[in-house]
């Protein structure tokens, strides 16, 4: 079928130019890193606070961590694709037969396929460092990932059409992801936040899932929060890369 | 307009929100363009930038929806058929296209897949392409590393991968150095020779001069002018003849009074032994005039022929010149918004 052919050859030539340019990887796991190293041990006495979820400081900040990735990660993809707007490549792509759907699928793909990359590292630098965790948690928090990497790329390149422009792109997503990330408890437990920002947080479909990623990091698996997280990411990345790709065929230039 | 037309375009039209809110509104880029292309023609549009061009382009290529009219390319339904002109037809934008983070072999790979050749197919074509645009020196190199005039060979070769019937080419030599302007030229009428529908845009009177078997001008979003270039010129004025005669007395006034009477001379104005003759043909014209003359014994020291160029077409029919339109549209935000941004 049509759709799988150019979905190949897309996702081939994606992933040709990823590997090209490795350094990008990396860039985007220094931050994560330099969370890791400098910030998880000034959480090992946090961990006696009343509140403070059970598993001690790398079982709690690793999962939050990991989240955090899926986050800045891959909502960033965006820029590529003004990029590649402003080239005339998507355009010239537009022009030919090729599916739309397999256009953008490509490059999600590849956006998950590097975050999943980035999230291994992450995982055994973490390990290296203490962390115990239940395997089949940990590969659950993965198709999280999963689902998160695509629920924010589609929103990125989705904006990315809609705005075409760096600048304009920088400002949403910035002002998106700020509020996201400090209303999801990745860094410290929401358990200790004030009931208002634990309201609020509960709008958040990412504090679902740091709460669901510690649970499954610790193996219990009958946490409420896995099941939300899943649903809510699940729909939600259905629905932005429905998004993203109206906004592709309404036209990319 | 014949129905074997390969491009037969009716009342196609499109307006976009100003983005200056004083005139507020809409801009209408294109209002209703009619105009047919025959197969194997390069035909062109000259106008000034923001004139519609591009936008019109933008159209056929299936990029943008029109807001009014309709179109058949290739015998495909513009609106109702869109996957199917694209079959037919290849798009090379100002901007180019080519993939920065490839080589110009594997984007050449890469579009040809996306028309579904096969493996063994796409590698034939090309090999193929890089042969006839002549690429072979670059093409391994990632595209990125190219000069203005390499990007716009591979453009060009990106554009031809599936042997398109119609090629559309909006400002093909737009920034690029004389050289590679001819080189690009040369590929054009080489494209041309194979029995492609070349339809380009340009802003270079000599560039559709050179190229075109027609032009269609498009001011302001209508199609002013239409014709073969001789047409569009011939229908100016004519050409002009000036010639000068033997200094000897009365030879300038006889040569009027002899030159008046002939059928082909329209206009005639005489300045001592200097002549201005309007004519319809000056080709033919020129021997018949020395002919005559030289059979009365008048010698003819100096014989020219001054053809009216596009651009007295375009002043003719617009009341400006290409100039002069491109100096007011640089300021003025009438260019589409979406257009303007592309072309940067």
């Amino acid at each position: 079928m049509k759709f799988f052919k150019d979905l190949k050859w897309l996702f081939f030539r994606n992933v040709r130019s990823s590997l090209r340019n490795p350094v990008w990887l990396f860039i985007g796991l220094f931050q994560p890193i330099l969370y890791l190293l400098l910030f998880a041990p000034l959480l090992s006495d946090l961990a006696m606070v009343p509140g403070f979820p059970k598993g001690g400081a790398m079982t709690v900040f690793t999962p939050g961590l990991l989240v955090m990735v899926g986050l800045f990660g891959t909502a960033y993809a965006g820029f590529g694709l003004v990029d590649q707007i402003r080239s005339g490549y998507v355009e010239r792509l537009l022009v030919t037969p090729v599916s739309r759907i397999a256009l953008l699928l490509s490059n999600v793909l590849r956006d998950v396929l590097n975050l999943l990359v980035q999230s291994v590292l992450l995982v055994l630098l973490a390990l290296v460092m203490g962390l115990s965790v239940n395997l089949a948690g940990l590969l659950l928090t993965f198709v999280m990932m999963i689902l998160t990497g695509i629920l924010m790329s589609s929103c990125s390149y989705a904006l990315a059409l809609a705005l075409k422009q760096e600048d304009a792109l920088a400002s949403v997503l910035n002002t998106l992801s700020t509020p996201l990330l400090l209303l999801s408890g990745i860094t410290l437990p929401l358990t200790l936040a004030p009931a208002v920002i634990r309201f609020i947080a509960s709008f958040n479909p990412l504090a679902y899932e740091v709460t669901a990623a510690r649970a499954l990091f610790l193996g219990n698996f009958n946490e409420s929060a896995i099941i939300v997280a899943v649903a809510l990411l699940g729909g939600l990345a259905a629905l932005a890369f429905i998004w993203a790709v109206r906004s592709l065929r309404r036209g990319a230039a | 307009m014949s129905s074997k037309s390969i491009i037969d375009i009716r009342g196609l039209k499109k307006s976009f929100k100003s983005r200056r809110s004083k005139q507020g509104g809409m801009v209408e880029a294109v209002k209703g363009i009619d105009l047919a292309v025959e197969e194997g023609e390069c035909f062109g549009f000259l106008g000034p930038n923001g004139a519609g061009k591009s936008t019109s382009l933008r159209m056929l290529a299936t990029l943008l929806a029109p807001d009014g009219g309709d179109a058949r390319i290739a015998g495909c339904d513009l609106l109702k058929e869109p996957a199917f002109v694209r079959r037919q037809i290849g798009y090379v934008s100002q901007a180019g296209g080519a993939d920065t983070a490839s080589s110009g072999r594997e984007d050449l790979m890469l579009q040809a897949r996306m028309y579904g050749l096969s493996a063994e197919e796409a590698r034939e074509r090309a090999d193929e392409l890089i042969r006839a645009l002549d690429l072979s020196e670059f093409v391994d190199r990632f595209s990125r590393t190219y000069s203005g005039g390499q990007r716009r060979k591979l453009d060009i070769a990106l554009g031809m991968v599936h042997a398109p019937k119609v090629l559309f080419l909006d400002e093909p030599t737009t920034g690029l150095d004389p050289v590679s302007r001819s080189q690009i030229w040369e590929r054009i009428r080489m494209l041309k020779r194979g029995g492609a529908t070349v339809f380009l845009t340009t802003h270079y009177l000599d560039e559709a001069d050179a190229l075109c078997d027609r032009i269609a001008i498009i001011d302001k979003g209508s199609i002013v002018a239409q014709g073969t270039p001789d047409e569009l010129k011939s229908g100016i004025s004519g050409e002009i003849i000036s010639l000068t005669v033997n200094r000897a007395p009365g030879a300038g006034e006889s040569a009027r009074k002899l030159l008046e009477t002939e059928e082909y001379v329209r206009e005639i104005g005489a300045n001592e032994n200097r002549l201005k003759l309007t004519v319809t043909h000056g080709g033919e014209a020129i021997p018949s005039v020395l002919r005559l003359l030289e059979g009365k014994g008048i010698s003819v020291i100096d014989i020219a022929l001054a053809r009216p160029s596009l651009d007295d077409v375009f002043l003719r029919v617009t009341g400006h010149t290409l100039q002069e339109a491109e100096d007011q549209s640089k300021p003025a935000a009438a260019v589409p918004a979406k257009t303007a941004k592309g072309a940067a």
